[in-house]
Order: structure tokens, then C-alpha cells, then sequence
């Protein structure tokens, strides 16, 4: 056991050497054990326990939650679980699809400017970033009020009726999404397009490919590692989203975030709320491991 | 290198789209009408106001005192983490269970993530009264979001450090302590000061965290600025909020300024 070896310069046991590594990782590890990993794996039993009349766990072994969870309350069947279900599935997906749009031109456009101005863009960029999304989100209330030139724009032609405020709507969102997580696809992306060799582009050119193909096949496959950490930044994220559905899409237009912190915070029924949480994960991983094969297979192409 | 006109159309109106909503914030925070959205002139009376306002002064104290303790914390847990990690000879199982356990927080919603907390620190209730709702379980729930990050960003930075100086130092009978202290602690500065400022900035940036693990008389801004949207916005909550924006512009441009002088 107590083999002596040089560690870069140290001479010391390979024993010893495992117990100061362990020392120093103990701290943190136990943290992170304590408050994320160990209640984080709790969630699994707890979504098959019941709540207790004054909120607390009765550990039992019930598919309550999940029959609940599908829309089979105590007052009958109702749809509007799975279309929550649904809708934040598809919020996220349009979300992280506009953002690609967006983030494109973005990157390249950025790529473009000389030294100085770069940085500036890149720095406008990574301001929204870091702002908090509380005050970026409430600050689309105030844009999409009555009084404000846009809704007085839409009235104007009709679009909506006049003196009405623009959210809480749908439209509303999408909005306040994209803004929130343009940031995570941007920054990401950016980093590949800097990288892209132009004249793999022109080569798709030269060989009388259009714009659409100059970028499958030119664009595409140089900047997808960019594209995918932006991807999974937007998307995941996106699908645990509340706040912004929260102050912006009202009760018609509820994601599974809203229903998640409404069993956590409002109805303290801690069983129910770590069913939503284990559907929600799932179905985030579900959707990665696709873009994960489809991805692949454009990575070929 | 040339872009087309749509690609500059495009990228432009989308920055422009960022921005609008905080500048339309910064804008009323001017505006002399308390109610409404019709524009009585210019004044600055929300911002002197701020200074008078206790529930807002109380929350300013708060949300700097979150930060400034759990930033702490977790700089110094996530530097050891760090340290123990790349500086050991583990094995390839171990090395990426601790990877695994650092990118979890990064990966998970932040959603989740206050759940699974709420579960924590209700259990951990039940033991001591130590983890009622207050400013301590917010630290708690602010460094395990934050540690990851501290340990990722030294970590980087430890694996960029050659090795050599390690060998040098204790060719020349560096104790361990001294080696930490006079060797590996200048040059890993840089990296612990980036890692503290992601943190700090985390920290200002989280509402949802917070907003699981607050208490009745631990109110920060972000929670503020939430629950007056169900109160009606006021100016003053418009001008504490370019406030904070204004923050952290600083904040992140300073951090960017250092982080491109270390690099």
C-alpha cells in the first residue's frame, strides 16, 4: 500500500496522494450531493407518494400523480395536462427554431466587423445574457402596453382592438422566449462561425450551388458543434421555463413550468410537482437524443 | 469581409429587438406621471425616491448579500473541488462521476433544480430550524447552482498551468502548503477571480432559485420586481431596474476587460 512514487516532483504514496485528493473534493462534492443529487434522484420515489392533508409526503406506492398529470382529476378527464404538455414542447422547439434564424445572420454579421466594433457587438450580445430575466421579461409588459406604438400600430390596422394590451397572449411568448434566449444561441454559434473556412463555401458556390446549398452543405457541417451547444442551451432551458409564460401568457397559455411551480409553491403538493418535474426532464432528454441522431445524419450529408 | 444587406438587416433588428424592452424601461424611469404610460416630462424623482423606500433599500442590502456570501462559498468550495480534481491521479470511472456530478447543475433547468432543493431543504427542516425559509437557505440554494460553475472555470485554468512549475517547486522542498500558497495561487488567480465574478453574476441574474428557497424577510430585487407586476409596475421599480441593469453592463464589461488582460 504504501508504495512510494513522485507525483510532478512530489514524493509521496499513492494512498496519501487519495486521501488529500478526497480531502479537497469533500467539500464540494458533499454539497452538491447533498442539495441537488440526492433530492434530485428523491424526485423518482416522491412521484409515487401521496400528499398529506397539510402538505406533507405520505410515502406510499400510488400512479395518482401521473393518472393526474394525464388530465384524470377528481373532476373527470380534461385535456388541458397533456396540452400543456404539448404546447411546451412545441414553445420550445418554435423558440429554439427562431433563434437559429436569428442567430445566423447575427454571427456572420458580427464576423464581418473590424477589431474594435466586434467587440462592442459581441459585448451587446452578452449584456442580455446577464441581465436578469425578471426585468427583461416585465420590461416586454411595458413595450406591449395599450399606450405603447405597438399595439396602437396593430390597432391601427386592425390587427387587434384598440386600448387592448398585446400580452398576455401567445404572440406575447414568443416574444419575450426568443429574447430571452436569442443570447444562449448567439454566443455559441458565434464561436463556430469565427472559425469557418469560407472557402469551403465557395467551393458549393463554384459548383452553381445556390444560397440554400452554400449553407446545407457549406455552412451547415462547419458550424453544427456551435449550432448544437446553442441548441441545447435554448432548448433545454426553454422547456423549464416560467417566468416568462408567467408574466406574459396568463392562464390560457400555461407551460409545464407554470404547472410545476403552482404544485411546489402554491399547492405544496410535492408528489405531484416531482411527477410534472420527472415528465418535463424526460421529455427534454427525449427530444435531445433525436436532435442528437438527426444531427448526425446532416453531420454526414 | 462583406455580408449581404438582409443578413445586416436581419442581425441589426434582432439587437435592436433586445434592447428595446430595457430601453423602454430606462425611458419611463424619466417619466414624471406616476400612472399610466402618457409622458409628463422629464424628472429624476424615481431615483431619489429609491433612497426612501425601505421595502427596496431592505431588498438592494439582501440581493448584495446573497451574492457577496454565496459567491464566496462557492469560489472557495468549487477552487478545492477544482484542485482536488485535476491535480489527483484518478481513475477514468471516478473522473467522470465528479464531471458528471459539476455539469449537472449547468445542464439542468433551473426549475429542477429549485425542486429538487425545495425537497432538500424540506427534509433537512424537519432536523433543525436552521433551514427555515430566510437569507441562508437562498446562499444554500445559490451555491450549488454557482460551485459547478467555480470549479469549471478554475479548472480550465489549472489544466492551461504547466506542470512544470508543480515539479519545480518541489524540487526545491516546497512543502505543500507553501507550494499552494507562493506557487500555484499567483498563477491561479486569474482563474479564481473569473470563476467569483460568473458566480457573482449568477447570482444577480437568478430569480427562480431565489424565488423557491426566499423567506418572508429575505426579499431580493429580482423578487421585488416580480411581485410588483401583480401590484402594478411603479416608475421607481422601472428606475431600480436600469439600476441594476446599469450594474450589470459594468459588471460584465469589467469582467471581459479582465479576462482578456489574463488571457
Amino acid at each position: 500500500m504504501g508504495r512510494v512514487l513522485v507525483w510532478y516532483g512530489e514524493l509521496t504514496t499513492a494512498s496519501s496522494l487519495a486521501r488529500r485528493g478526497l480531502l479537497l473534493l469533500l467539500p464540494g462534492l458533499l454539497w452538491l450531493l447533498v442539495f441537488l443529487v440526492i433530492p434530485g434522484l428523491l424526485l423518482i420515489p416522491l412521484s409515487f407518494a401521496e400528499r398529506g392533508p397539510f402538505g406533507e409526503v405520505v410515502w406510499t406506492f400510488s400512479l395518482e400523480n401521473y393518472r393526474r398529470l394525464l388530465g384524470f382529476g377528481v373532476l373527470g378527464f380534461s385535456l388541458d395536462n397533456l396540452l400543456a404538455l404539448l404546447r411546451t414542447l412545441w414553445v420550445a422547439l418554435v423558440t429554439t427554431f427562431i433563434c437559429v434564424l436569428l442567430a445566423y445572420p447575427i454571427a456572420f454579421y458580427i464576423r464581418a466587423q473590424e477589431g474594435g466594433r466586434r467587440y462592442l457587438l459581441l459585448a451587446l450580445v452578452i449584456i442580455p445574457f446577464w441581465t436578469n430575466l425578471v426585468i427583461r421579461t416585465y420590461a416586454w409588459q411595458l413595450l406591449l402596453a395599450p399606450e405603447m406604438p405597438l399595439a396602437r400600430l396593430l390597432a391601427a390596422l386592425g390587427l387587434v382592438e384598440p386600448g387592448m394590451a398585446l400580452f398576455p397572449s401567445a404572440f406575447a411568448v414568443y416574444l419575450g422566449m426568443v429574447s430571452a434566449f436569442l443570447p444562449f444561441m448567439v454566443l455559441p454559434l458565434y464561436s463556430s462561425v469565427e472559425r469557418l473556412d469560407q472557402s469551403l463555401v465557395e467551393a458549393v458556390q463554384d459548383l452553381y450551388g445556390g444560397p440554400w446549398r452554400a449553407f446545407v452543405h457549406g455552412v451547415l457541417p462547419q458550424t453544427l458543434p456551435g449550432l448544437t451547444v446553442g441548441v441545447i442551451l435554448t432548448f433545454i432551458p426553454a422547456m423549464g421555463m416560467f417566468v416568462v409564460p408567467d408574466l406574459l401568457g396568463g392562464a390560457k397559455h400555461l407551460l409545464v413550468g407554470n404547472l410545476i411551480q403552482q404544485a411546489f409553491y402554491t399547492m405544496r403538493d410535492w408528489p405531484y410537482g416531482a411527477a410534472l418535474s420527472l415528465v418535463l426532464v424526460l421529455m427534454t432528454l427525449v427530444a435531445l437524443r433525436l436532435y442528437r441522431r438527426y444531427g448526425k445524419e446532416v453531420d454526414l450529408a | 469581409m462583406k455580408v449581404s444587406l438582409w443578413v445586416r438587416a436581419v442581425a441589426l433588428g434582432a439587437l435592436a429587438f433586445l434592447y428595446l424592452p430595457m430601453l423602454a424601461v430606462a425611458l419611463f424611469s424619466f417619466n414624471k406621471t406616476r400612472y399610466g404610460l402618457s409622458w409628463g416630462g422629464f424628472t429624476l424623482d424615481w431615483y431619489l425616491r429609491l433612497f426612501q423606500n425601505e421595502a427596496i433599500l431592505e431588498a438592494t442590502r439582501n440581493t448584495f448579500l446573497l451574492a457577496i456570501i454565496s459567491t464566496l462559498l462557492a469560489t472557495f468550495l468549487g477552487t478545492l473541488f477544482a484542485l482536488g480534481m485535476e491535480r489527483h491521479p484518478w481513475g477514468r470511472r471516478f473522473r467522470s462521476f465528479l464531471e458528471n456530478v459539476l455539469y449537472l447543475p449547468v445542464v439542468t433547468p433551473d426549475l429542477i433544480l429549485a425542486a429538487a432543493l425545495v425537497v432538500a431543504l424540506g427534509f433537512l427542516r424537519a432536523l433543525s430550524g436552521l433551514f427555515e425559509p430566510g437569507l441562508l437557505t437562498m446562499v444554500i440554494g445559490h451555491v450549488t447552482f454557482q460551485v459547478a460553475f467555480v470549479a469549471l472555470v478554475v479548472g480550465s485554468r489549472l489544466r492551461s498551468l504547466p506542470r512544470e512549475l508543480d515539479e519545480a517547486a518541489r524540487d526545491l522542498y516546497a512543502t505543500y502548503t507553501q507550494y499552494l500558497r507562493r506557487v500555484l495561487f499567483p498563477l491561479l488567480l486569474p482563474g479564481i477571480v473569473a470563476g467569483a465574478m460568473l458566480a457573482f453574476t449568477l447570482s444577480l441574474d437568478d430569480f427562480v432559485i431565489s424565488f423557491f428557497t426566499a423567506g418572508p424577510t429575505s426579499q431580493t430585487l429580482p423578487l421585488i420586481i416580480y411581485a410588483s407586476t401583480r401590484r402594478g409596475i411603479t416608475p421607481e421599480i422601472h428606475a431600480v431596474s436600469t439600476l441594476l441593469f446599469l450594474f450589470t453592463v459594468l459588471l460584465v464589461l469589467s469582467a471581459e476587460r479582465l479576462t482578456r488582460r489574463s488571457a
